[in-house]
């Protein structure tokens, strides 16, 4: 038998997390390099596969690196784990978020332990959800992403984070609830629980328990709520305010795709039919998530919520991509959930060092800093720009993509119009990026910040691994879309377009 | 032939110029700071010379235009190909010469200018990336590429005006610059759309092709030209996208020569001659092309008249010369509007640099506090004469042939077009040479609160390329006064020298430009040089005009504060976000609290006392039997 990629990715942080939580007299020292060891080793095996992935075009949608055990016979239900085009780039995405952020975190020392138990436990459940082809493993791993979530934010956040942490919670569960629901109906439906033989069988062969478009928003709400679209996006600002850097940078860079990626992967693969019937109304809705994200952003005051809701308005540019149902548009929006993991992820690192290096949040109370930091103020430049999309970062490449490929398809009767409303989003972007950057950053020096910290060389190679992504796939986007295309051609030939 | 690795070459010379300054010197040699300025100019040496190599080339070539291989970049089967691909044509080796040999002088300048700038590795890194990214996009072959280039030029241009950042005027002028570009950028992208979405392409010589056979026509020809140009007109600063580019004055005065005035801001100028083929087919683009620059050239001239800021009114100056060349393509053609680009760019560049030299002496750009500067500083007295002297259009300088084809072609083709433009001759005369009196003539006001001592000559660091740029502002124009330019970029007739020389003459329209342009010159004298006039009287007796052209149209009031700040900002946006607290936020705590409070009081039944729970039943068993009664 060949050797288990997936699951030794997926269980290794778990495995460290169980160490790091039960194995008594570890010093703090130790437990940091065994997070940093846990995490590092997922990295390298992901960045193997990368390597290795089959990106021949004649093995488009083919699962690889697939294993499959029997799980629960009574209901069919196996451990079957696999990734395709779709699936690799945010794996390597979760993986490398998840060696970064232990090094985000050296510096914490509040009950260390369970902090990088909890941590690790979150990155086992995310590989997870992006390697499952069970429907029940899949709802396993995605429920169990709550638990540390709620731990971390509630126990190392900061202001109201009791508040955020239960909102968190509550909405998360909501959202579960309705997928949940969704997943059994689809379960009663076709009697199986393999994504795969669902999607090639086709939804439509069987008979539906409950109409199949109610069985189609159950699971879009509980994916709307994660990704998140409008009106379900308002446990965003208040989770990503209170929670501590690392816990941002991951709900910001990794947690956010697990709803976009849902959306590909069953709503439009199992649904095709239900997805084009109304993709009017959902590109609608990206639309009014793009543009109205990005007006409340500009009215921010709180530095991390600013770029909390920024992501309310690049998000829905995923949203938009996926469903203008396009094979350039459904790349684009694939690219845009890895750009802006990364980028949103390094904002939220850099506004967690000014903060915690200053001392202070408030934008209005900022001013000059590139004095007293100027590598962190040359890198948060950096990942504004790539932000509001500035070509050579990859914030342009997946935009670009995405509104090509909206623009362009024939899917959606009048799209063209709500990609044009789409792209005044960037104009709106240019505005609060660079009045953030301004605030921050420009103008004269103020005297209270003298002797503030810049960053150290741990800080250094973390927040420059960011910027070397960003810039890669920016001036070289087809390192990825190679990859990604192979995974979009299956869902386009069963768009049938 | 040149080999088309050497093509490439030309672009990447100062992209490496950039990574070892960034890299390299600014990192491990920052107390060196000269080697930086030694690698920019050595770097633009080898592209300029390369780009006189590639004129020769294309000159040489059938067609006038050098095949060089696409590189492919990114593909999606059924989808989209990118290429990353060179267009080498006529356009394009004008256009190298222009910027390598402008950068190169601005260059050298700068390390007189720049001396002792505490930024000095991060700024000729700065001036190395935006050179780069000016020459890839005046060679790229598609549209996507060019857009790249489009925005990193801009990203440039942001970078400089804010160089100075602990001024808070350059950093709300980087923003401002940045922001309104990208308005007109956002039309340029939709334009890409468009296109692509109908034609399936995104490279620059097939939808030309497209545009000839007539495949590409009607509305979508139409709109999308018009998108392309609302980038021009944010780029290259036209009406109503032109408030930013005086602002970008806040950044040091070498960058305004070369990005400002010469280079990027002539690029929306360049990117319609590009795309000419497209406007060509479409009446009402080109008509808006002619019309906007038109009115741009004369309403610019109007606000440069009365500005006392010496690079305010070269700025002034510069949407006004730019809105010339957009009247040139939209009457003329792609040979008459990058002819007069062309001529511009070196008197302009010139223009900038005497204001920086004249900066250097006097610690000021407030000409109020200038004057009597011809007898300290003959040089750069000299030099910015002659260069006045062009962009009035004095015959035979630079300027009289390219603004001359214009005002000819504009006579023929628009005559409502025609009349501002000519009268924006004499405006510019007047403007220029108002700045030449205050600035040299009369005596010494005392210079700016950071002079230090008497005004003195600048070094010949600077001197150098001023002379070099003031020999072109006289003879770059004799280019084309054989008519080679034209048929270089075109069509055309060609004749000798002496015959276009003096035959010009011979005709009524130079001479009414000419004459309008004297009386420019001598009005100035009269109020600013012998002082016939007063000044004052004038401006009180024009008082209305006066303000209203000081006060810029109140066009910055209307578009930041009103617009920006009070509709958008402060009222629609501050609206959603008053509804995004309390409407979308405060439902889902509001459905908390009635959860909440719904638990505590259906609580209260919860007594624990069998009686009050025998009741409950009796009463649910009697609704049930009175509803089976019922509807039962």
């Amino acid at each position: 038998m060949e050797f288990s990629y997936l699951s030794t990715i997926i269980f290794l942080p778990a495995v460290g997390a169980i160490i790091i939580a039960f194995v008594p007299n570890l010093t703090q020292r130790l437990i940091r390099y065994l997070a940093a060891l846990f995490t590092l080793v997922p990295l390298a095996l992901s960045i193997f596969l990368f390597l290795v992935f089959d990106r021949s075009m004649g093995l488009a949608g083919a699962v690889q690196f697939e294993e499959k055990l029997a799980w629960i016979g009574a209901i069919n239900a196996n451990y079957h784990l696999g990734v395709d085009g779709l699936s690799l780039p945010l794996v390597i995405l979760m993986a490398l978020l998840g060696f970064l952020v232990v090094l985000i975190s050296w510096k914490i020392d509040l009950r260390l332990r369970e902090y990088f138990a909890w941590l690790l436990l979150l990155e086992t459940s995310i590989l997870g959800v992006f390697c499952a082809l069970d429907l029940l493993l899949f709802f396993l791993f995605w429920e169990i992403e709550i638990i540390p979530m709620f731990f971390l934010i509630s126990i190392w956040g900061s202001g109201r984070k009791e508040y955020s942490a239960m909102k968190y919670v509550v909405y998360t569960l909501l959202g579960s609830a309705m997928m949940l629901a969704g997943i059994l109906s689809l379960y009663f439906t076709t009697g199986s629980l393999s994504m795969v033989d669902i999607a090639q069988a086709g939804i439509g062969s069987y008979t539906a328990v409950i109409p199949l478009a109610a069985i189609f928003f159950l699971l879009f709400t509980g994916f709307a709520v994660k990704l998140p679209v409008f009106p379900l996006h308002n446990w965003l600002p208040d989770a990503h305010t209170d929670a501590p850097t690392a816990v941002s940078v991951v709900l910001a860079g990794a947690l956010l795709k697990m709803g976009g990626y849902g959306m590909i992967r069953l709503c439009v693969t199992i649904f095709p039919d239900i997805a084009r019937t109304y993709a009017p109304l959902l590109v609608a809705l990206a639309v009014v998530s793009v543009l109205y994200g990005a007006a409340v952003t500009l009215r921010q005051k709180d530095i991390k919520r600013m770029i909390a809701y920024s992501s309310i308005s690049h998000m829905g540019y995923v949203l938009l991509g996926i469903f203008a149902l396009s094979q350039v548009s459904l790349v684009g929006a694939s690219l845009q959930m890895f750009s802006h993991g990364f980028i949103t992820g390094l904002l939220f690192a850099m506004a967690g060092l000014v903060i915690h290096n200053t001392g202070e949040r408030d934008l209005a109370k900022f001013g000059g800093l590139v004095r007293q930091m100027p590598v962190i103020a040359v890198v948060f430049s950096v990942a504004g720009l790539a932000a509001l999309g500035l070509p050579t970062t990859s914030g342009f490449a997946a935009e670009f993509l995405v509104f090509v490929g909206s623009f362009s398809s024939t899917a959606v009767a009048g799209i063209q119009v709500y990609t044009i409303l789409a792209v005044l989003g960037i104009v709106i972007t240019v505005g609060y990026i660079l009045w953030m950057l301004q605030r921050v950053f420009y103008g004269p020096a103020l005297e209270k910040f003298n002797g503030t910290r810049d960053a150290d060389t741990l800080e250094k190679v973390t927040i420059f691994t960011f910027v070397a992504v960003i810039m890669l796939v920016g001036i070289y986007p087809a390192i990825l879309t190679d990859i990604i295309k192979t995974g979009i051609v299956p869902v386009m030939s069963l768009l049938g377009g | 032939m040149i080999p088309s690795a050497l093509i490439w070459l030309i672009f990447l010379l100062p992209l490496i110029s950039f990574a070892v300054i960034s890299l390299f010197l600014r990192p491990l040699l920052n107390h060196k700071p000269k080697l930086s300025g030694y690698v920019t100019v050595a770097s633009l040496l080898g592209s300029f010379a390369l780009s006189v190599w590639v004129l020769i080339a294309v000159m040489a070539a059938p067609g006038h235009k050098l095949p060089v291989p696409d590189i492919t970049w990114v593909v999606i089967e059924g989808g989209i190909t990118i290429q990353l691909g060179l267009i080498v044509d006529s356009l394009t080796a004008v256009m190298l010469i222009i910027v390598t040999l402008v950068s190169l002088m601005v260059q050298v300048y700068s390390q007189g200018y720049m001396h002792g700038d505490p930024g000095y590795h991060r700024y000729f890194a700065f001036m190395s990336l935006f050179t780069a990214s000016m020459l890839g996009l005046v060679m790229a072959s598609n549209l996507i590429l060019l857009y790249v280039f489009w925005e990193l030029v801009g990203l440039c241009s942001y970078l400089l005006i804010g160089f100075w950042f602990h001024k808070p005027a350059a950093a709300d002028a980087a923003k401002k610059a940045f922001i309104v570009t990208r308005l007109g950028d956002f039309g340029f992208l939709i334009a890409i759309l468009l296109f692509f979405f109908n034609t399936g392409t995104f490279d620059i010589a097939e939808l030309h092709e497209l545009a000839l056979t007539g495949v590409l026509s009607g509305t979508v020809l139409t709109w999308g030209a018009i998108g392309i140009f609302s980038g021009a007109v944010g780029k290259s600063a036209q009406f109503p996208l032109h408030t930013w580019l005086p602002d970008a004055m806040e950044g040091p005065t070498p960058v305004s020569a070369l990005i400002h005035a010469a280079t990027m801001v002539a690029a929306g100028v360049f990117l319609v001659a590009r795309m000419f083929p497209l406007f060509e087919h479409s009446t009402q683009a080109l008509t808006t092309v002619a019309v906007v620059g038109g009115f741009t050239a004369i309403f610019a001239a109007s606000m440069g008249l009365v500005m006392t800021d010496i690079k305010r009114v070269l700025a002034y100056s510069t949407i006004s010369q730019l809105g010339y060349m957009m009247l040139g393509l939209g009457v003329g053609g792609v040979a008459i509007g990058i002819f007069h680009l062309f001529n511009h760019a070196f008197f302009k560049a010139l223009l900038f640099l005497g204001a920086g030299s004249v900066n250097h002496a006097t610690g000021t750009f407030d000409m109020k506090l200038m004057g009597g500067l011809r007898k300290v500083m003959p040089w750069t007295y000299a030099t910015f004469v002659i260069a006045s002297l062009s962009i009035a259009g004095i015959w035979p300088l630079a300027g009289f042939w390219s603004k001359d084809e214009i005002v000819l072609a504009a006579f023929e083709r628009q005559p409502i077009l025609f009349y501002l433009a000519i009268i924006t001759v004499f405006m510019t005369a007047f403007y220029m040479f108002r700045a030449v009196f205050l600035t040299f003539g009369g005596e010494y006001r005392g210079g700016g609160p950071e002079a230090h001592g008497k005004p003195h000559e600048s070094p010949l660091v600077m001197l150098r390329p001023m002379v070099v740029l003031a020999v072109l502002a006289v003879v770059s124009g004799f280019w084309n006064v054989t008519g080679h330019f034209g048929q270089f970029l075109g069509h055309g007739e060609t004749h000798g020298f002496v015959e276009g020389f003096f035959g010009v003459l011979t005709h009524g329209m130079p001479w009414l430009s000419l004459i309008l342009a004297g009386l420019g010159i001598l009005l100035a004298y009269a109020i600013y040089g012998a002082k016939w006039l007063s000044a004052e009287k004038i401006g009180r007796l024009f008082s209305p005009i006066y303000t209203l052209f000081y006060r810029k149209y109140w066009l910055d009031e209307l578009y930041e504060d009103i617009f920006v700040r009070k509709s958008l900002v402060g009222g629609f946006f501050a609206g959603l976000e008053y509804f995004d607290s309390r409407g979308v936020d405060g439902a889902v705590n509001g459905v908390a609290e009635v959860t909440i409070a719904s638990g505590r009081a259906i609580r209260r039944t919860q007594t624990g006392q069998l009686q009050l729970y025998g009741l409950f039943i009796i009463i649910g068993v009697l609704a049930i039997i009175l509803s089976l009664y019922f509807f039962g």
